[in-house]
Formats: structure tokens, sequence, C-alpha cells
């Protein structure tokens, strides 16, 4: 941005400084939280997870092995301390009981796929709402724009599985322009794979950024330093693309980062519903099998993931318009 | 001038639809065995997959039960399940919230922390796992928004206490020596209470999307009792046949959504 590119005051840097030390401590204390929450949550599941692995009929001695190499035996807190032990100076998350190996290859090992899926949906959201924000803020009050006003209350209750069948249904099973489910093989294959998960998880979240960049949009139009540019003759797509666009993304990057933790929720479900083999699903062959330290995995990373994420958005977008820094 | 005038009339239009569908909907679900001609369980192998239209307006499954009572009496249950998870929440989180708002202090910090662990944590995760804990059921759910659905609430409450803490009529309040709770109930309580109540309805669309979500993924509410989720997942295998299996309790779902979404947007309107 043109006017922001001067020189930083120095009340600007101590302010800067300021909302750094705060959003890092915040980021650490959220993990420490979330750490502990999953800890206790996955220690809720009635009955024991090692009688549920092997089933009722397993010999006792294997059952009580299996307890010992869990760390079951232990008492309460000796295990929590064993588990913040492994999580916070080794990086480990346990073995996974189902498969016998790391959590957190198995975790790695999906990653990709899920990250390929939610980067995918970023971009088709990102791209949706700029669009159809300028086209609504271009033309106020036409049919468009009063389309756009009310989509929200319309996607709001949208369980977003459900579009996925939907969508399913019409593109894949009747137009046969997309698979039906599960991943081609190759990278363009793969991708082509994926463009309906990803309409799937953006359709829902585009319509509330849209409103919310459509206002700051028309605000921008409206704004004396507009006017001011048009009176001096600077073409208006040059006012577009360089000043109102600009002062309007960043509010929505905001946003967005405030969306990611949506972005991964809906990932998880809509890899189920198109039989994608990432993260999501991963989650569900572990639910399904009691395999608790792998749900433990797949709950830390994922939230740790979205600290990451969104402490980076907010990162961009106060280093790029100090006045966002409150 | 004009715009003014108009306002409050949009927003009693948009109220008084949401509020007409959402009639519809609770009366569904209330009548059902009054205005259902088949039992929702009832199997009838001699006109299975049958598609909407004559003696099963909305067709049938593939064991002949008729499709409009299970949505019907899916609606009970959801609905139920619905109003019932939003009460604790709704009130715990509104009294925390301008607690924290008013008081300020580390109790406010604590709430801003809380708040900000749990919009960092994936939403849909939590509430995977948690139900997963806590075992398919209805009461997983409960459980669930017990444990998180206050969190929503008190953010919104302590953002509104906060905004008005240091309003002159508060401390006009203060100063006429009204003890702090009265001042928070007589004073805060009626200002925040509508903001809440908009966040409520948005609030209850999106919980029962995720009802549905946890119905469809097998962690939810248990067969055979009806739930629009689990007969979204039923006729998910029929999906090239009888597509009506799964699309029509989606439309319902997708038409309450609207109803509560009318509901907030028309309250916000007239309030504002």
């Amino acid at each position: 941005m043109r006017s922001m590119a001067r020189e930083r005051t120095t009340q600007e840097k101590l302010r800067f400084r300021r909302w750094l030390r705060r959003a890092l401590l915040r980021s650490a204390l959220v993990v420490a939280l979330i750490t502990v929450a999953v800890f206790f949550i996955i220690r809720l599941v009635p009955g024991d997870p090692a009688v549920m692995v092997l089933g009722e009929h397993a010999a006792s001695d294997a059952i009580e092995a299996l307890r010992d190499r869990l760390g079951l035996n232990l008492s309460p807190g000796r295990q929590f301390a064993r588990f913040l032990q492994n999580v916070f100076l080794r990086g480990d998350t346990g073995e996974s009981v189902k498969y016998g190996v790391s959590s957190r290859a198995l975790v790695f090992q999906r990653a990709p796929v899920t990250l390929l899926l939610a980067a995918l949906s970023t971009l088709i959201t990102l791209g949706a709402t700029l669009l159809l924000a300028f086209l609504a803020a271009t033309h106020r009050d036409g049919l468009f724009d009063q389309v756009i006003r009310v989509a929200p209350a319309f996607t709001q209750g949208m369980p977003v599985f459900w579009l996925g069948l939907l969508l399913i249904l019409s593109f894949a099973v009747r137009l046969r322009w997309f698979p039906v489910g599960g991943l081609r093989p190759g990278f363009g294959g793969m991708l082509h794979s994926l463009v309906l998960p990803a309409v799937t998880i953006s359709f829902g979240q585009i319509p509330p950024l849209v409103r919310s960049l459509r206002e700051r949009l028309i605000e921008a139009l409206d704004a004396d330093y507009v006017t001011t540019l048009r009176a001096a003759r600077v073409p208006m797509r040059t006012i577009y693309l360089r000043h109102i666009l600009r002062n309007a993304f960043i509010p929505t990057l905001m946003l967005f980062s405030v969306n990611l933790s949506y972005l991964i929720g809906g990932t998880l479900v809509v890899e189920q519903v198109f039989a994608v083999r990432g993260i999501g699903h991963l989650l569900f062959e572990a639910i399904s099998n009691r395999d608790f330290p792998l749900v433990q995995a797949v709950a830390l990373y994922c939230a740790v993931f979205v600290v990451i994420v969104s402490f980076l958005a907010d990162l961009i977008a106060h280093r790029a318009d100090p006045r966002t820094l409150t | 001038m004009n715009r003014r005038l108009k306002r409050p009339r949009r927003g009693a239009v948009t109220l008084s639809v949401g509020l007409f569908m959402m009639a519809a909907m609770l009366a569904l679900a209330l009548l059902a065995p009054l205005v259902c001609r088949y039992d929702p369980l009832e199997q009838d192998l001699y006109a299975f997959l049958q598609p909407p239209g004559g003696a099963h307006p909305f067709g049938t499954d593939q064991l002949g039960r008729d499709m409009f009572s299970r949505v019907a009496y899916a609606a009970r249950t959801d609905l139920r399940i619905m109003a019932l998870a939003e009460i604790a929440p709704f009130v715990t989180g509104l009294f925390l919230g301008m607690l924290s708002g008013y008081y300020g202090g580390w109790v406010e910090w604590l709430v801003i922390l809380a708040t900000d662990a749990f919009i960092a944590f994936p939403y849909y995760l939590l509430v995977i796992v948690v139900a997963f804990a806590t075992g398919a059921g209805a009461h997983g759910i409960y459980i669930t928004f017990m444990l998180v659905g206050w969190l929503l609430y008190a953010r919104v409450a302590r953002g509104a206490t906060a905004s008005l803490r240091e309003s002159e009529w508060l401390q006009a309040a203060r100063m006429m020596g009204y003890s702090d709770m009265r001042v928070i109930w007589r004073e805060l309580f009626p200002n925040v209470l509508p903001q809440a109540v908009v966040v409520l309805m948005t609030d209850m669309a999106g919980l029962l999307a995720i009802i549905v979500t946890l119905g469809y993924l097998g962690i939810g509410v248990t067969p055979p009792t009806p739930d629009w989720g689990a007969m979204i997942a039923e006729g998910q295998n029929f999906m090239t046949t009888a597509w009506w299996l799964s699309v029509i309790p989606g439309l319902m779902v997708v038409y309450t959504g609207i109803a509560l979404s009318f509901i907030g947007d028309g309250l916000a309107d007239i309030w504002n």
C-alpha cells in the first residue's frame, strides 16, 4: 500500500512488539490448554482401551501387556507427566495401538493430501470471495447485490457433507465431470479428484466473507482518497487494484484466519464423504478402532497447525497495515 | 430519513417470514403422530424405494418405510436435541461473559484465553472427539455443548459488557450506590441479551448441522431413532437410484437453518 510504505513510527513499532509478545504468549498457552484438554477428554472414553483393541475374548496376559505398553497401569498423574514429557521433550505423541507404529509418522504420511485439499479450498474461497464481493460492491443494490446479501442465511445451516453428496450426485454421477470419490493417480489426477471436495468446503465459507469484504469495498469506494485519486485522473483500474482492493483485503485476511478452524473441521468431514485418505480419514479410522493415541495425535497436530497458521495470517495483516493493531 | 424509516420494516418482514417457517417446522414435529399416516418404523417390503408422490408424498426408503413420517419423526428428535443442548451454554455463557466483562482483571483475561483456545481448536474435531469419548447418542451432544457451547456466548456478552463498562449511564448507576449485582442484572442484562439472542439463532442453525453431521458419521443419535443425519447416510447407498432418500432430509436441515437465520437477521435489524 502506497500510503503505508512510509517509515513506521516508533509508536507503531512499540505497538507491534506488544502485540507480538502477547500473541506469542497466547499461542503458547492455547497449545498448552489444548494438550491438557486432549489428554483428559480421551481419558473419558468408557471401558478399557486395551480390551477394545484386543477384543473381549483376548487372553488376560495379552491385555495386561498392552495396558503396560500404553502406560495405563500408572496413576493418572504419572500418565499425564509421561505424556507431557513425550510430547514436549521428544515430539512423540505415542504409538498407534492398531498399527504399532508412531502416530506422528501416520499423521505426517496422511498430511500432504489434507494440506493440498485445504490449500485448494482456500484458493477457491479467496478467489470467489474477491470476485463476488467486487461485483456486488460495484453494482450496489442491484439484483446480484441483493442475492449476495441474503446468501449467508441460506448457507448457514447447510451441513457440509450433504452439500458434498449433492455435488457428487450432479457433477460426478450425472455429468461425470469428476470422480465419485477416492484419488486418481498422479498429481494432475489428484488435483482433479480434489476439485469437488474443495468446492464443498469453500461453499459455506464464501457468503460471510463476501458480505464483509463487500462492506469494506463500499466503504473504500466512498472514501475521500478515492475521490482525490479520481480528480487527479488516475485510471479507475489503478485505483481499484492499487488502493481499494489492498485496503479491503486485509480485514478479509484477518477474518479468514478466524475461519481457519472451520476450514480444517470441514476438511475432516468432507474427506469422509469423498473417500479421500487424508487426516480426516485417519481420524475416523482411529475412532472406530478405539486407537486413542492416534486420535490424540490427530487432534493435537490439527490444533497446533491452526494456531500457527492463524498467527502467521495475523502477522502478515499487522505488518501490511499497522492500523489493524489495537 | 427515508432509509431510517424503511429499515425496521425490512427487519419485521424477515422476522415474520422466519417465525412462520419455524412455526411450520415445529408444528410438523409436534403434530407428527397426528399428521403422519404411517408409522416411521413400519416396513412395507412391497412398496420399497418408491419415488415421491401418490400415497407417499416424500417416497419410501429401501425397506418401504414412509419418508414423510420418518422425516417428521426425525424433526422431533433433532429439534429437541438442538433446543435442549443450547439452554445450559446460553445461560452460563451469558453470565460468565457479563461477569468477566464487568469486573475485568484476570477473570476477563481467563475468559478471553479460553475462548481463543477453543476458537483455535477445530470445532468439528472437538465435537467429534468429545462425542467419541462420551459415546454415541444424544447425551454425547449435550455434554459436548455443555463443555464448549458457552464460550461463544461468553465472548459476545463479554464484548458487549466491556464496551458498556465505562459508559456514563453505568457509571451513573454505580454512583447512585446500586450494588454490582443490581447494575449487572437491571442495567447490563437488558442491553446484552438482544445481542446474545441474535447469536443464539445463528448458533442453533450451526448446532443443528453438527447434530446431523454426527448422526451421519454414526457417532450421534443412534438408530432406530429417526434422525436426519442417519437418514442421509443410509440413503447415500441408493444415491444413483433413489435421490430422495438423501436429498429430502438434507432439505429439512437447510429449511430449518434458513428459518433460524431469518429470525436472527430480523431481530438484529429491529434491535439496531
